[in-house]
């Protein structure tokens, strides 16, 4: 490797200037600012994102834009293939599976969303008072969370679908009961680590109040890990569903959910495979789109990732 | 460590008595009765029949006896098949699920680690993203999709292995597959990363500057450290197989204990339901404590038992 050609005028000492010596070189970043750069640079977790996006939008417009509903029956046209009436084919009750599928697309979208949201209140409430108070307190509430935890999730689940009239609200809160633990030991698990920052001490020294303390300073320095939890969440409540609907325990007909249309198309996989391929191909989608988005969202808030 | 012992199943204990009581009430607030569907019964045939399962009990007296009972596994006779205890048909379909649960543990623990040290090995080359495709493939594709799938393919279209049932080796080899693709998945990426962890330490460095082979480096040295995650893992992963059994027997016809909740379910065949249930959860949190005290074996830096064990 050759060396660099040196002259004299490089051991020149520089003029010394103060004003530039206070100026700052790069653009100052914020913690979101600097995780968003991170995430951009992942294609996967963008087409994630655009996935999501779309998948959302279609949900709503998709019905209307094939000029069918996805409860009308015909029986008449009972499980006709792809063609450009039914774009998506029909079911057995001849309904139109494009307008079920974005139908479908709604409630498993929904669903996701609200179980994980559900877990997010819960599981920072839960989780912040203990990490946060410690001692008794906390060994009480962890307590409950690790006899809670013990329960086997889809047990649970499974016993208050057949208990509760089914309906789409029993199954997010059927879902929610358990579900909340995990953000519950991940919030604690920061706060109790926050929790004897200078900057704390600093606050509560100023006279805050634990409340304050708490949801101003603490949670939303947490917000990190909590987002990466919250995206692997709605995965495994749409999976849920989709589970639970396939044993049939899931969303009451005529409503439309991945799952259901999955089960009923499994009847008659021999002769219509196309009525599996659909919802069964969303799932998948959708599922890896929020698993690419929440490995995106892991690699660029988790400070330990960081290069 | 044998007062730890004692705290953990002080734990189970607890969580097995919640779980009992939980389940009890629920099925105690079910709308229908047992006898409630299919053909009416006359009312005094009901009352003998309440009298016979002893329902008109006072509450507490059903619940107490069912305590006591569920400890010593008897968890009473079917609601819906005559003469058939719940014991009974847990120990006739048990052994199904245990054969399709071990086939499929093993399949997913040994490709899993596999894709994993390859996708470590070769990062960020090809072989890398090939094996991290399969593994986010494989956590977002459910295992009834993946089971329905390899049906239509295998069984159907190529007529390559039997459709259902479970009779010989080849009718379980497609729902193990099915069975073990989510958490194959999930071993693969865990080994990954940890794997990477491992062969950028430090040890590493040395056993190759002493000039190990690259293979006596990877599987000797690295290995044996960066498969600790998994080993932390396989509690979780036997609730994994166990739940994902529930689908895949009945997709496939196999008569095992996860298509019988499924089919109680159904018939609101409660203390079948509970008994399963109950069953379910004992070998979960048994099979959780047995994962952390190997984990412990494993790994003799980590003290399960916390400050004792001098």
């Amino acid at each position: 490797m050759a060396l660099p050609q040196l002259k004299d005028s490089d051991f020149e000492p520089l003029q010394i200037n103060d004003e530039e010596a206070e100026k700052i070189a790069g653009e100052s970043t914020s913690y979101w600012k600097d995780a968003w750069r991170r995430f951009r640079k992942n294609k996967l977790a963008l087409f994630g994102i655009v996935m999501i996006v779309l998948l959302g939008i279609m949900s709503f417009i998709g019905g209307p834009i094939s000029g069918h509903n996805y409860f009308d029956n015909d029986l008449l046209n009972a499980n006709k293939s792809p063609s450009g009436e039914h774009w998506f084919g029909t079911d057995n009750l001849g309904r139109d599976i494009f307008a079920r599928t974005w139908y479908g697309a709604k409630i498993s979208l929904f669903i996701g969303l609200m179980a994980a949201l559900i877990d997010l209140v819960i599981g920072i409430i839960w989780g912040s008072i203990a990490g946060y108070f410690g001692g008794k307190v906390d060994e009480y509430m962890m307590r409950v969370a690790d006899v809670l935890y013990g329960v086997p999730y889809l047990l649970v689940v499974i016993l208050l679908m057949v208990i509760l009239p089914q309906g789409l609200w029993t199954l997010i809160i059927a879902m929610t009961i358990t579900g909340w633990i995990n953000m519950a030991r991940i919030v604690r698990g920061q706060v109790m680590q926050l929790r004897s920052e200078e900057y704390v001490m600093a606050s509560r020294s100023l006279g805050a109040s634990n409340t304050r303390l708490l949801f101003k300073h603490l949670v939303p320095n947490t917000m990190g890990p909590i987002l990466v939890t919250l995206t692997l969440t709605i995965p495994n409540a749409i999976f849920t569903e989709a589970f639970l609907s396939f044993l049939g325990l899931g969303v009451p007909a005529p409503l439309a959910s991945w799952g259901t249309m999955s089960s009923d198309a499994l009847q008659s996989l021999q002769y219509y495979p196309f009525q599996l391929f659909f919802p069964a191909f969303f799932i998948c989608l959708t599922m890896l789109a929020f698993n690419v988005i929440g490995d995106g969202m892991r690699d660029a808030l988790d400070p330990k990732e960081r290069k | 460590m044998a007062k730890y012992l004692l705290k953990r199943l002080a734990y189970i204990i607890v969580s097995l008595f919640f779980i009992i009581t939980i389940t009890f009430f629920l099925m105690q607030a079910a709308p229908g009765g047992p006898f409630a569907s299919e053909k009416k019964l006359t009312p005094a045939l009901e009352e003998q029949m309440n009298e016979a399962y002893g329902l008109n009990d006072p509450l507490y007296e059903q619940y107490f006896n069912y305590l006591v009972n569920a400890f010593t596994f008897d968890f009473g006779p079917s609601f819906k098949y005559v003469g058939q205890d719940v014991i009974e048909i847990i120990t006739r379909s048990f052994p199904y699920s245990l054969i399709l649960g071990i086939e499929s543990i093993l399949i997913a623990l040994s490709i899993g680690v596999l894709l994993g040290v390859i996708a470590a090995v070769k990062h960020n080359k090809f072989g890398d993203y090939t094996a991290m495709v399969i593994a986010v493939l494989g956590i977002s594709v459910p295992s009834f999709i993946m089971a329905t799938v390899l049906q239509y393919i295998f069984a159907i279209k190529l007529g390559a292995l039997p459709v259902a049932r479970f009779e010989s080796f080849a009718h379980t080899i497609l729902p193990a597959i099915a069975l073990a693709t989510t958490p194959l998945a999930f071993i693969a990426r865990l080994m990954r990363s940890s794997m990477l962890d491992v062969l950028n330490s430090d040890y590493i460095k040395t056993a190759k500057s002493k000039g190990l082979g690259q293979r006596v480096v990877t599987y000797k040295h690295g290995l044996r450290n960066a498969i600790l995650p998994v080993v932390s893992y396989l509690g979780p992963l036997v609730v994994s197989i166990l739940t994902g059994s529930f689908i895949i027997e009945s997709i496939f016809g196999i008569p095992g204990l996860g298509s019988e909740f499924v089919v109680s379910v159904t018939n609101r065949d409660y203390t079948v339901i509970m008994g399963t249930t109950v069953f379910f959860s004992v070998l979960l949190l048994v099979s959780i404590l047995l994962v952390d005290l190997l984990y412990g074996l494993v790994d003799p830096r980590i003290k399960v038992a916390g400050k004792g064990g001098k």
